[in-house]
């Protein structure tokens, strides 16, 4: 669900094609019938945007039907666990969660915690709130610290448990709820329900994979959450064949997650400080959990500071701790584009990406661009981001004109993955090191070239500064070993770096031995043990013939090579399997050890029954038959008592734009989303609103094999423009007759935004659906073009509003609402005038949306 | 002392197809095929058309209505098919090529020597498939050489490998038959009838497909000939009848010759 796998990963989606050759049954759940579901055993059509109805419906039918894995859901999620009194549900509330401060548009989440739990999780706590950051910029990401034990129903019968809630929870969410807010037949839901839970317990095991079409949505988050319920209540989590596989949309966005390019974590998941975390004393304080692995925050931080200022950092001087950044609410990809709209920010560098075309509401994005002072871009070819001032839709319609536009924009040729040595990190975390094949041509270097240098002749201009402000970039430790004529750093060092060493300068062979002294540097917790005896395990590539199914020698899968996460969860309570042909990770008692096909996700030596002393802490406080040791409680969460800015159970709400009302709850959409009302980003009416039928269709945004993402790595290439050769939209034989459009004409959609034209793909792969008893059309656009390269087209996400989900600010383009018309759009000035005349008749003011 | 290779060839499972276009690209790169033009065709996710000159696979896309397996209720089906040369067992493009640039293989394919070509296009029409094809602005005849100097290098053909799904499979030729004819038999267990091999016969017009098929519909549904005939097969009979026809001639002109004495 929320992915076309077959298109968007076709190399991955290798596996899944064997294991239907091996038998498994493969359900594609996805609005439009795509290559996945044509070689998927079923294809359930679904209306953009409702997935979490359609989830909740299966959770409701696992407890309803008592489908669930009752000893794994009982002795391993939180399903007992009691919740404080206070809290109220969304069943009580008409769509809200107790905690809501309506004038803020955010929520207290102090009645979501566990009772008994004497001090709430600190990072949720009101003070924090109070300075406005109420959202996930508290935490890396895995849990959340919890202090005192929670009190336990082990029965699961009592009326405030984590089981009985989830009961009330979804009991309305009902094959009939299902039909009406998703266009799914009863029937049909039916069938998915059984052949998952057929499929999972004991014996068998069922996995769900999904990408940007569950997370590109206002309640994105809050999606992924209902699949992570369902796979508890089934007992998917930690078991071969099971989980919850988020497919990335780039080589190493996993990578880039993990040593992130996101501004409000550290590597390994440690979140960035906020300023009000003066010392590291404070920051753990804050951050640290005092039970489970998070307990050695303290060994992460240090060594990260050591690796990054090296001799610099003391204890005298708290590691340089005072170096890093704090961050002080949102400052992610929106916030800072607005920003820069406003004038705040007036610098930019743009590597692997191409706003201008990949971002929601292009048109805002190249009017930011527009108000810098200057513009780095790294790419392989001239992409828009980089021509904005010269050829964009706003130089055309006039709204832009190159002579008024200061920014300086400096264009640098980048590198491919293939002129390069480096590191990709997959889904599954595994990193597989790739060697050069060829040198980059001409002026082309790598991106760790060009950090390198750059670093390296600021740091030579600031050289003799002595303001205390330059300390960070003078301290740092930046001594990586160059080759070659033009002087290409060693990706191998950085690596080792990112490994760490200890006190002797021996690399380390894995985090426990990470220190909260100083003695140890490591510049990325998760990936200690990459470079184990000094060699690169992401270069290891023993094949497949010579290793057993699960390939440990295959590359190298943080943390400590393992393939799978919590797989203690593989073995029942006692450490047993829970089937032969489930067997992946048990307790041996002659030995005394826990061992498998995989390395043990738990501490080797500790046996099944250990239970902790009450003062234990860190992992130590972890019982032996809790697979979930990252989290605070050892447990997985079925409700999520911390962590999540818009409830602790996830519930169906509208999209932002959305031509329905929301059956189950008079509150539509998610309360806490991020809305960015301004001139620039009109929204259109949503159902129930004035204006509404102005825009009376669903579109949605997607990718397709021949192309990739933005554009930049095949629009301007051939072979790969040459077979989708022109931007289009996707529509049914009978949206094509209402709206008079004809197969391989052209097309114009329009948003309160703007409108974009495409040529007309009439299919029957687009079906229309019955919703509440009306005819939803839906409108397919792929999003990789713009006014560069051989293919070139409008940019479907111009389409799109900034409208965010509040947890990780990511842009809801899965579902909106539009119009469409046959023929090509307007030019020039013509094409604002037709969307203003849009606006007008939606009701949406010219002086608030001129 | 040298051995003769065994005769290779590609089983396209489309069954299994993706319709990624790997291999489109993947035999592009490799053959440096030229690019084609940005057409966009209306045909479903199908911009390349055909196979030609300056393409030497070609995925075709079909969206159909269809009973589904079981329940019997109507859905959706996507076919999508790599189509590539034949390489037949009796191939005319190779029997009517004057130059020899044409030739079969050591293992048992069939090549154009662009060198060699002359242009001449007499394979063009002999192709019952209408495979082979000449290139605008330089005249020769192109198509696909099952990547003959990869084969030579001990490689497996450049859409081979890089099929994601195993979609198209190279080897023996015999290999892959009896593995088509076990795959055909799974499918068949499993309640897909539609499936069936094309080409794999070595009895039909073209004496066997040294690139043959798995399809799951009728081959005009993909825009293959059902029953495709070696267009040089009837030329020696031809040649019987031109003799005949021209004795009869002979003798029709002396009866009218004659007879029109009496």
């Amino acid at each position: 669900m929320g992915s076309n796998m077959a298109e968007c990963h076709p190399v991955g989606f290798q596996w899944v094609m064997e294991a239907k050759l091996r038998g498994a049954q493969v359900i594609h759940v996805d609005p439009r019938f795509t290559r996945t579901s044509a070689v998927a055993d079923r294809h359930v059509p679904i209306r953009a945007g409702s997935d979490i109805a359609f989830l909740g419906g299966i959770v409701n039918y696992i407890l309803e039907h008592g489908r669930e894995f009752r000893e794994y859901v009982e002795r391993y999620t939180n399903a007992a666990h009691l919740i404080d009194e206070s809290f109220r549900d969304t069943e009580d509330l008409d769509g809200l969660f107790s905690g809501w401060d309506p004038e803020r548009r955010v929520y207290d989440r102090s009645s979501w915690q566990y009772e008994g739990v004497s001090e709430i999780s600190a990072p949720m706590g009101a003070p924090r709130q109070s300075k406005g950051i109420a959202t996930g910029e508290r935490h890396g990401s895995h849990g959340a610290p919890l202090a005192g034990h929670p009190d336990t129903d082990p029965s699961l019968e009592h009326p405030r448990c984590v089981f009985q809630i989830l009961k009330r929870h979804y009991r309305r969410y009902t094959p009939e709820v299902v039909e009406q807010v998703c266009g799914v037949p009863r029937d049909e839901f039916l069938r998915v329900c059984e052949a998952l839970c057929d499929n999972s317990g004991p014996e068998r095991t069922s996995a769900f994979c999904y990408s940007v079409g569950w997370t590109q949505h206002t309640v994105g988050v809050q999606y992924i959450r209902t699949a992570c319920i369902i796979q508890l209540l089934l007992g998917n989590i930690g078991r071969p064949g099971g989980g919850i596989l988020a497919l990335r949309g780039h080589a190493s966005i996993q990578g880039s997650t993990d040593i992130p390019t996101l501004y409000n974590l550290l590597p390994g998941y440690l979140p960035m400080p906020q300023p009000e975390d003066q010392t590291i004393s404070d920051y753990l304080d804050y951050n640290a959990a005092p039970t489970g692995f998070w307990g050695h925050m303290d060994a992460y931080l240090i060594s990260l500071l050591k690796a990054y200022w090296g001799d610099a950092a003391t204890a005298d001087n708290d590691y340089c701790y005072g170096h890093l950044p704090r961050v002080s609410g949102d400052h992610s990809t929106y916030q800072s584009i607005l920003a820069m709209r406003d004038g705040t920010v007036k610098g930019f560098f743009v590597m692997g990406e191409n706003p201008a075309v990949g971002s929601a509401n292009g048109k805002l994005q190249r009017l930011a661009l527009a108000n810098l002072d200057w513009l780095v871009v790294r790419d392989l070819y001239e992409i828009e981001t980089a021509s904005f001032w010269y050829d964009s839709p706003e130089i055309d319609t006039g709204e832009l004109h190159t002579g008024d536009i200061g920014t300086e924009v400096f264009f640098m040729p980048a590198a491919a993955h293939t002129e390069k040595d480096g590191s990709f990190t997959n889904t599954q975390r595994l990193l597989q090191w790739h060697h050069k094949a060829v040198e980059p041509p001409d002026d082309c270097r790598s991106e760790l070239w060009f950090m390198y240098h750059l670093g390296r002749l600021i740091r030579q201009k600031l050289a003799r500064s002595t303001d205390e402000r330059d300390r960070p970039l003078l301290d740092l430790r930046w001594d990586y070993p160059t080759n070659g004529d033009t002087s290409e750093p060693d990706a191998e060092a950085v690596l080792r770096e990112v490994n760490g060493w200890d006190a002797a300068g021996a690399p380390l062979s894995g985090y426990t031995q990470t220190k909260p002294d100083g003695s140890t540097v490591c510049g990325c917790w998760i990936y200690c043990g990459v470079y184990a005896d000094g060699l690169n395990q992401a270069a290891r590539r023993s094949p497949r013939v010579d290793l057993d199914w699960v390939a440990p020698e295959w590359g190298w899968a943080w943390p400590a090579n393992r393939r799978m996460l919590y797989n203690r969860a593989s073995a029942a309570p006692d450490g047993t399997p829970w089937s032969e042909a489930t067997r992946y990770v048990w307790w041996d008692a002659d030995r005394k050890r826990w061992t498998g096909h995989d390395v043990p996700d738990f501490e080797a030596g500790k046996p099944p029954d250990y239970e902790p002393a009450p003062d234990a802490e860190a992992e130590a406080a972890i019982r032996g038959d809790d697979p979930f040791i990252m989290q605070a409680d050892g447990v997985g969460w079925l409700f999520a008592p911390a962590g999540l800015a818009d409830g602790p159970l996830p519930a169906h709400y509208e999209p932002h734009e959305s031509p329905f009302g929301n059956p189950l709850y008079s509150q539509r959409s998610n309360p806490a989303r991020q809305m960015f009302p301004r001139p620039e980003d009109p929204y259109n009416p949503a159902d129930g609103q004035p204006g509404a039928d102005v825009f009376p269709y669903v579109v949605t945004t997607y990718r397709v094999t021949e192309h990739h993402t933005a554009g930049g790595m095949s629009r301007f290439l051939p072979y790969l423009s040459e077979l989708q050769p022109e931007m289009f939209c996707e529509v049914s034989p009978e949206l094509a007759a209402e709206r008079n459009l004809t197969n391989g004409d052209w097309a114009t959609i329009v948003s309160s935004r703007t409108a974009i034209e495409a040529r007309v793909l009439v299919t029957e792969r687009v079906a229309p659906l019955e919703i509440q008893g009306r005819r939803l059309q839906q409108v397919g656009l792929p999003y990789h073009w713009g006014t560069r390269g051989l293919s070139t087209g409008d940019a479907a996400n111009d389409l799109f509003p900034l409208v965010l989900d509040p947890n990780v600010h990511i842009q809801e383009v899965k579902a909106a609402t539009c119009d469409v018309r046959p023929g090509r759009r307007p030019r020039g000035p013509a094409l604002t005038a037709l969307v203003h005349e849009y606006r007008k008749r939606a009701g949406l003011s010219e002086e608030e949306h001129a | 002392m040298t051995t003769t290779p065994p005769r290779v060839g590609f089983f396209t499972d489309t069954s299994v197809c993706i319709g990624c276009k790997a291999c489109e690209v993947a035999c592009k790169e490799w053959n440096d095929v030229p690019a084609d033009g940005l057409n966009f065709l209306t045909s479903s996710y199908d911009h390349t058309g055909t196979l030609g000159a300056d393409t030497w696979r070609h995925v075709a896309f079909i969206e159909q209505r269809v009973a589904a397996p079981g329940d019997g209720a109507e859905g959706l089906r996507w076919l999508m098919s790599s189509d590539v040369c034949k390489h037949c067992t009796h191939a005319a493009c190779l029997d009517v090529c004057p130059t020899g640039a044409l030739f079969r293989s050591e293992f048992g394919t069939v090549v154009v020597q662009a060198d060699v070509c002359n242009g001449c296009g007499y394979c063009i029409p002999a192709c019952p498939f209408g495979v082979i094809d000449r290139r605008e602005h330089d005249g020769r005849a192109w198509k696909c050489t099952m990547c003959y100097d990869r084969l030579r290098g001990g490689f497996e053909p450049a859409c081979a490998q890089a099929c994601p799904t195993q979609s198209i499979q190279f080897g023996p030729l015999d290999e892959l038959r009896s593995r088509a004819s076990a795959r055909v038999r799974t499918l068949h267990h499993r309640g897909v009838d539609d499936a069936r091999l094309y080409g794999a016969d070595e009895d039909d017009g073209v004496g066997g497909f040294g690139a043959f098929f798995l399809l799951l519909d009728e081959p005009e549904t993909y825009g293959l000939p059902p029953d495709p005939v070696v267009t040089t097969r009837d030329l020696p009979h031809l040649w019987r009848w031109a003799a005949a026809a021209a004795a009869t001639l002979t003798g029709a002109v002396a009866v009218a010759m004659f007879g029109g004495r009496r």
